[in-house]
C-alpha cells in the first residue's frame, strides 16, 4: 500500500476532526486516532506508524501525526 | 398454484374520520365519507359493471356503464363519480339499468373487432367480461357502420403493442400516464368519433415522451395496449408475488407465469413500496434471465490469459477453496477476502460475510455500498445513531417541501419519483440542488421553486450556507433542538454556520449559486411546513461525502424536520438490496446490525453462534484491497455479484490490483469485466430463481420468491455454502429461511423478522422486534437512536481534484432511466433501444469552443486516463460541467475517474473529475486494446465438463 496515499488519507481525516475542535487539538487527535482504529485495517495502521517512526511522513499534518504517535504508543 | 387475483374497487380508497352508512341492494354498508358508491358496493362484494373506472385512477364517469338508481334522486347517476351519502338507498340492478347498460355495450361492440378467439386479451378482457355481465346478446346496429378497424397498429415499443382498432377510448391509459406515472405523454386526440389515443403529438410510442412504465398497459381494459409477450405466448396461468431486483425502491410484482416461463411482470397493488406502479426496468427488463450470454456452468483456469474450462461444481468449488487455503498459507490469513453484492439477498450477503469472518478468519469483507452509500452509513450513524433513512415512501404524501439533492429520482428511482411528482402536483414545493437540470426541475405540471445548479464538489458549502440562513434569520426550531438534541453541540454548530465565511454571499463565489437563491431555498425549507430531504449519490460520492450527509442531518435537526410523517432524511439507495447488504454486516468494521467488530459483547454473541473466534480488528475496504494487492499483502478475492472493474473508479488502478492477485473467484450471471481477471467463475442465479429477502431504501424487508428452477443449478446462497464447506467451515442450511432465523437471533433490529411473519403481513420495516412487532415506518419519533441528536461541524474542504488549463472541465457521472448500474442486466434486454451507448453531455458554449456537435466522437481525458464516446450538446449541464453514464463497458467511464475518495469511508469521488474534451475519430487506442483483451479473456474451451 502506498504510504503517500495513507498520509493523504490521514490528512483528510485530520481536517474533519480538526474542524470539530476549537481548543488545543486533543479532541481532534482522539477523534482521528479513534477513526483510524475503527476503520483502518491493522496493516494500514502499521504502515503509517512505521512511516512516522522512520521519519518518512513529511507530508503528514500535525494533528494526524499526533494521532498516529498516539496509536504507536498504544501498540 | 393459481393467478394472484386482485380486487378492483373501481375508485381509489378514501381516508376520512367520518363514516357513512348506506344501503345497497338491500344491504347496509359503512364506508368513509367521500367513498364512491361503486367502491362501497365492491367493499360488500357487489360488482357494478364498469369500463372507464379502475381503483388506481380517479373516477372519470365516461363509460356510462356503472349507472345506478338512488331513491329520491332523479336519473341514473354514475356510481363511480357519485359519493355515498348517509342513509342513501342504492339499487345496482334494475330493469331500467339493465336496458341502459345493454344499450351502452351495443354501442361499444358495434365498433369493436370481434376477434375474441384470437385476441391477445382473450381471458383477460374487461370489455368481454362486461358484455357478459350486462347480458349482451345482440348488436342492433350491426357491424357494417363506420368503424376504426383499419387503424394502424403501433409496434414501436419493444415490450407492448398499441392497436387502436380495439380501443374504446375510456381514457384509462391517458389518465394512468397522468395520475400514476406523471409523464403526461398520452392524450386523446380529436373529438367525437375521431377521438383516439395519441402518444405526444401523434407520434409513435417509442418516439414520444412515453417512459414505458407500463401503467397504460396495466390500465387498459382491452387488448389495445398489451404486452407483446402475452400476444406471443398467451395468458399466464399462475402468478407469484416477488420483489424487483433493480433499484432501491423495491417494487412488488406478480410474476405471471406459464409453467416455469415468465409471461409478464405486473406490479402488485398491495406492494407497500410501489402500490401497483412500475418502471420500464422492473416491468419489462427481465429478459436477461434467459439471455444467451448467461453462463450456466462453473469454469476455472490457471492463468487469466488462459481460456476458460467448464468443470463440475465440485471441481470449481474445490479449486477455489484450495487456492484460498494456499494463499493464506503462503501470505497469511489476512491475505484473502470477499465482496458481498447488493443485488443478492440479505441471506446471501450474510453468508458471504460469515464465510469471510468465520471461514477465512479475518474481516476483509466489503460490499458495493462502499462505492455508493457508505457515507450515509457514517454520517447518519454519527448524527442520528443508525445507518438508515428515517421514513417510509408513503411519508411523501404528508410533505410540503421536497428538497432533492444529488439524486435524479425520475431516472434512478422512477416509481418513487412518480409519487413525489404527484405530491408536487398537489401543491408541495420543490427545491433541487444539482449541477444538472435534471428532469424533475421542470416536468409536466411540476416545476422546482428553486434549482441550485452548484458546481460539482460544493455540496457542503451550499448546505452550510443554507444552515447559515436558518440560524442567522432565527428559523431554528429551538424547542425541538432543546428537547431532542445535544444543545452544546448545537450551539457550537450554530456559531460555526453563522460565521460570515459560510454566508450565501461567500458561498456564491465557491458554488456558483446566486446568494439570493440560497437564501430563498433556506427560508422555504425551514418555514414551508413538513420538509423532507431526498438524496442520492451526488451527495455521497465526493471527498466530503460523509460531511455532506452530516450537513443534511444537521438541517433536519435544526428545523425539527425529523420524527414524524412528511419530513426526514431519505437516502435513495441505488440497488435493490443496498440497505440489506449493509444491514447484514457487509462492511469490514461491523457485524450485522451495525455493531462494531471491536465490541466484545457483540463479537462474543457471534462467536458463540458460529463456533469460532473472531478477529476484533477491522478488515480492508474495497479500495484498500486493491492497494494491498499491488503492495503484495492481499492476494485472493471472492466477488459475489459485483463488477468492480466497470463500476469502481480509476479502472487502471483496479485492474492493476486484480492482476496482482493470485486467485479471484467471480460469482455472477455473466462473464463481466471483472471476470476477465478471474480464475474461477461460479455461475449465479437470478432473482427469479431463488427465495430470499431484499431490503429497500425505506428499510422495508420484502420477500423474493423462486418462480423457476435455477438454470445454473444452484441458488447463490448454496454456492457460498458449498465454498464455505470446502474451506473447512461447515454450513448446513437447507433453506434461506433458516439463515433469516439465524439473523433474527443475532440481530436485535431484526428479532421479529421471519418468513412466517412476512407471509402474514407482506413486509415490515426494521426495526422489527418486541418493541415494534409490526415494524417501524418512521424512525426517531420520540428520541434519536443514539439518544440525543448530534450536530457536527461541516467545514467545507475543496476537493483536491481541481480543474486547470489542461483539464478545464468538471465531469460528473450518473445513470439514466432505461439502464441499471453497469448495465449487465439491462444491456441484455430490449432497453438498449433507449440507450445503446454512453454519451457525453456538454454545454453548447463548451462544445462550440471545441468544434463539437451532437453525435461527434470526443476524447474524454483526465489525469487518470482517457476514453472516447459520442457527444450530446445540451444546456442541461452548466458551462464548465460535462456528464456521462457508466452503463457500457466499452466506454468505461471509470477509466477517467480518479482514486480520490471520501475522507471517512473511502467512497470514491465519482462526481468530480477534472477533464478535457477534444474531438476524436472514434474509440481510443485503449478501448481497442481493452476490447481485444476482453474478447480473449472470455474464450471458453469447447470441451464440456464431465
Amino acid at each position: 500500500m502506498s504510504p503517500d496515499k495513507l498520509v493523504y488519507m490521514a490528512n483528510q481525516i485530520g481536517k474533519f476532526f480538526a474542524s470539530q475542535d476549537h481548543a488545543d487539538g486533543s479532541k481532534a487527535v482522539d477523534g482521528i486516532a479513534t477513526h483510524l482504529r475503527k476503520f483502518w485495517d491493522p496493516r494500514m495502521r502499521r504502515e503509517i506508524v512505521a512511516k512516522v517512526r522512520a521519519g518518512e511522513a513529511g507530508g503528514l499534518d500535525p494533528l494526524p501525526r499526533r494521532a498516529i504517535e498516539q496509536l504507536a504508543a498504544g501498540e | 398454484m393459481a393467478l394472484v387475483e386482485e380486487i378492483d374497487y373501481g375508485t381509489p380508497s378514501v381516508h376520512s374520520d367520518t363514516m357513512v352508512t348506506l344501503t345497497i341492494d338491500g344491504e347496509q354498508v359503512t364506508v368513509p365519507a367521500g367513498t364512491s358508491i361503486m367502491r362501497a358496493a365492491m367493499e360488500m362484494g357487489t360488482k357494478i359493471p364498469k369500463l372507464c373506472a379502475t381503483d388506481s385512477l380517479k373516477s372519470f364517469g365516461s363509460c356510462r356503464l356503472c349507472l345506478v338508481e338512488i331513491d329520491g334522486r332523479a336519473g341514473t347517476p354514475a356510481s363511480c363519480t357519485t359519493p355515498v351519502g348517509p342513509n342513501m338507498v342504492v339499487r345496482t340492478q334494475t330493469p331500467k339499468l339493465e336496458q341502459l347498460r345493454k344499450g351502452v355495450m351495443e354501442l361499444y361492440i358495434s365498433d369493436h373487432p370481434l376477434d375474441c378467439l384470437t385476441c391477445g386479451a382473450n381471458g383477460d378482457c374487461e370489455l368481454q367480461d362486461m358484455a357478459g355481465a350486462v347480458g349482451l346478446r345482440e348488436v342492433r346496429y350491426g357491424y357494417q357502420g363506420e368503424n376504426h378497424f383499419d387503424s394502424v397498429k403501433d409496434e414501436s415499443n419493444p415490450y407492448f403493442s398499441f392497436d387502436p382498432a380495439k380501443c374504446i377510448v375510456c381514457s384509462r391509459c391517458v389518465r394512468a400516464c397522468e395520475e400514476v406515472q406523471g409523464t403526461f405523454a398520452l392524450t386523446i386526440d380529436g373529438r367525437g368519433f375521431a377521438s383516439k389515443v395519441s402518444p405526444g403529438m401523434n407520434e409513435s410510442f417509442l418516439g414520444s415522451e412515453c417512459v414505458s412504465c407500463g401503467a397504460c398497459v396495466q390500465a387498459c381494459p382491452t387488448a389495445t395496449l398489451i404486452e407483446k409477450n402475452v400476444l406471443a405466448h398467451g395468458q399466464p396461468e399462475h402468478s407469484v408475488v416477488t420483489t424487483c431486483a433493480y433499484c432501491g425502491v423495491g417494487c412488488s410484482f406478480k410474476a405471471e407465469m406459464r409453467g416455469e416461463e415468465v409471461i409478464r411482470m405486473v406490479p402488485w397493488k398491495d406492494g407497500k413500496a410501489n402500490h401497483g406502479h412500475s418502471c420500464v426496468k422492473g416491468r419489462f427488463a427481465w429478459g436477461y434471465a434467459t439471455h444467451k450470454e448467461r453462463i450456466l456452468s462453473p469454469m476455472v483456469r490457471e492463468k487469466i490469459t488462459d481460456p476458460w474450462r467448464e468443470v463440475s461444481w465440485d471441481e470449481a468449488i474445490g479449486f477455489a477453496a484450495s487456492e484460498f487455503k494456499r494463499i493464506q498459507a503462503k501470505y497469511g490469513k489476512d491475505s484473502v477476502g470477499g465482496i458481498t453484492s447488493s443485488r443478492c439477498t440479505i441471506e446471501e450477503t450474510y453468508l458471504v460475510q460469515k464465510l469471510v469472518r468465520a471461514g477465512f478468519g479475518n474481516n476483509n469483507v466489503d460490499t458495493c455500498a462502499r462505492v455508493c452509500h457508505s457515507p450515509t452509513g457514517y454520517g447518519l450513524n454519527q448524527t442520528f445513531g443508525t445507518s438508515a433513512g428515517t421514513q417510509d415512501f408513503d411519508s411523501v404524501e404528508h410533505t410540503d417541501v421536497v428538497l432533492v439533492i444529488g439524486a435524479n429520482p425520475t431516472d434512478g428511482h422512477p416509481v418513487f419519483a412518480s409519487r413525489m411528482k404527484r405530491r408536487l402536483r398537489e401543491g408541495a414545493k420543490l427545491i433541487v440542488i444539482d449541477p444538472r437540470r435534471i428532469d424533475i426541475v421542470r416536468t409536466p405540471h411540476v416545476e422546482a421553486t428553486y434549482h441550485l445548479p452548484l458546481l460539482p464538489g460544493t455540496n457542503v458549502a451550499v448546505l452550510t450556507a443554507i444552515a447559515h440562513v436558518i440560524v442567522t434569520e432565527g428559523l431554528v426550531n429551538e424547542a425541538f433542538v432543546r428537547e431532542r438534541c445535544d444543545w452544546e453541540a448545537f450551539s457550537e454548530w450554530a456559531a460555526f454556520v453563522a460565521e460570515p465565511r459560510n454566508s450565501p454571499e461567500a458561498v456564491e463565489k465557491i458554488s456558483g449559486v446566486p446568494a439570493q437563491t440560497i437564501v430563498d431555498a433556506a427560508r422555504l425549507y425551514a418555514t414551508g411546513g413538513n420538509a423532507a430531504i431526498y438524496y442520492g449519490l451526488g451527495v455521497t460520492e465526493h471527498s466530503q461525502g460523509s460531511t455532506t450527509v452530516i450537513a443534511i442531518a444537521n438541517l433536519a435537526m435544526a428545523t425539527g424536520n425529523i420524527g414524524r410523517p412528511g419530513v426526514g432524511v431519505n437516502p435513495l439507495r441505488g440497488q435493490n438490496n443496498v440497505q440489506g447488504s449493509c444491514d447484514m454486516g457487509s462492511f469490514p468494521h461491523e457485524l450485522p446490525g451495525y455493531r462494531h467488530i471491536s465490541d466484545t459483547p457483540t463479537r462474543t454473541l457471534f462467536e458463540g453462534a458460529w463456533g469460532v473466534s473472531l478477529d476484533a480488528e477491522p478488515g480492508l475496504r474495497i479500495p484498500n484491497m486493491f492497494d494491498a494487492a499491488v503492495g503484495g499483502s492481499f492476494m485472493g478475492l471472492y466477488v459475489q455479484g459485483e463488477d468492480i472493474v466497470q463500476s469502481d473508479p480509476d479502472t487502471h488502478h483496479v485492474t492493476a490490483g486484480l492482476a496482482a492477485m493470485e486467485c479471484i473467484v467471480v460469482q455472477d450471471l455473466f462473464l463481466n469485466e471483472t471476470a476477465n481477471y478471474a480464475h474461477v467463475f461460479l455461475p449465479g442465479s437470478t432473482f427469479l430463481e431463488r427465495d430470499g429477502i431484499f431490503i429497500n431504501a425505506e428499510r422495508r424487508v420484502q420477500r423474493i420468491r423462486r418462480v423457476m428452477s435455477p438454470r445454473n443449478g444452484k441458488a447463490d446462497w448454496e454456492i457460498t455454502q458449498d465454498l464455505s464447506n470446502a474451506l473447512g467451515y461447515p454450513m448446513h442450511y437447507t433453506h434461506p429461511s433458516e439463515i433469516m432465523d439465524e439473523i433474527a437471533r443475532l440481530t436485535p433490529t431484526f428479532a421479529g423478522v421471519s418468513y412466517a411473519k412476512l407471509e402474514a403481513v407482506g413486509s415490515v420495516q426494521w426495526p422489527c422486534n418486541e418493541a415494534a412487532p409490526e415494524g417501524t415506518p418512521v424512525m426517531h419519533i420520540d428520541h434519536f437512536v443514539r439518544g440525543q441528536g448530534r450536530f457536527l461541524i461541516t467545514e467545507y474542504q475543496p476537493t483536491d481534484e481541481r480543474s486547470n488549463r489542461k483539464f478545464p472541465l468538471l465531469l460528473t457521472t450518473g445513470r439514466i432511466l432505461s439502464q441499471y448500474n453497469v448495465g449487465a442486466q439491462t444491456r441484455r434486454t430490449e432497453n438498449v433501444v433507449w440507450h445503446e451507448e454512453d454519451q457525453l453531455e456538454i454545454h453548447p458554449a463548451d462544445a462550440e469552443a471545441r468544434g463539437i456537435r451532437s453525435g461527434d466522437w470526443v476524447r474524454l481525458a483526465s489525469r487518470a486516463g482517457e476514453t472516447s464516446l459520442r457527444a450530446t450538446v445540451t444546456d442541461r449541464v452548466a458551462p464548465g460541467v460535462v456528464y456521462t453514464t457508466f452503463h457500457h463497458p466499452m466506454t468505461q467511464a471509470n477509466v477517467v475517474t480518479t482514486d480520490y475518495s471520501d475522507w471517512a469511508t473511502n467512497c470514491p469521488e465519482y462526481k468530480v473529475t477534472a477533464v478535457q474534451i477534444t474531438p476524436s475519430n472514434g474509440p481510443s487506442e485503449w478501448q481497442r486494446r481493452y476490447s481485444e483483451h476482453a474478447g480473449k479473456s472470455r474464450r471458453i474451451l469447447a470441451d464440456a465438463a464431465d
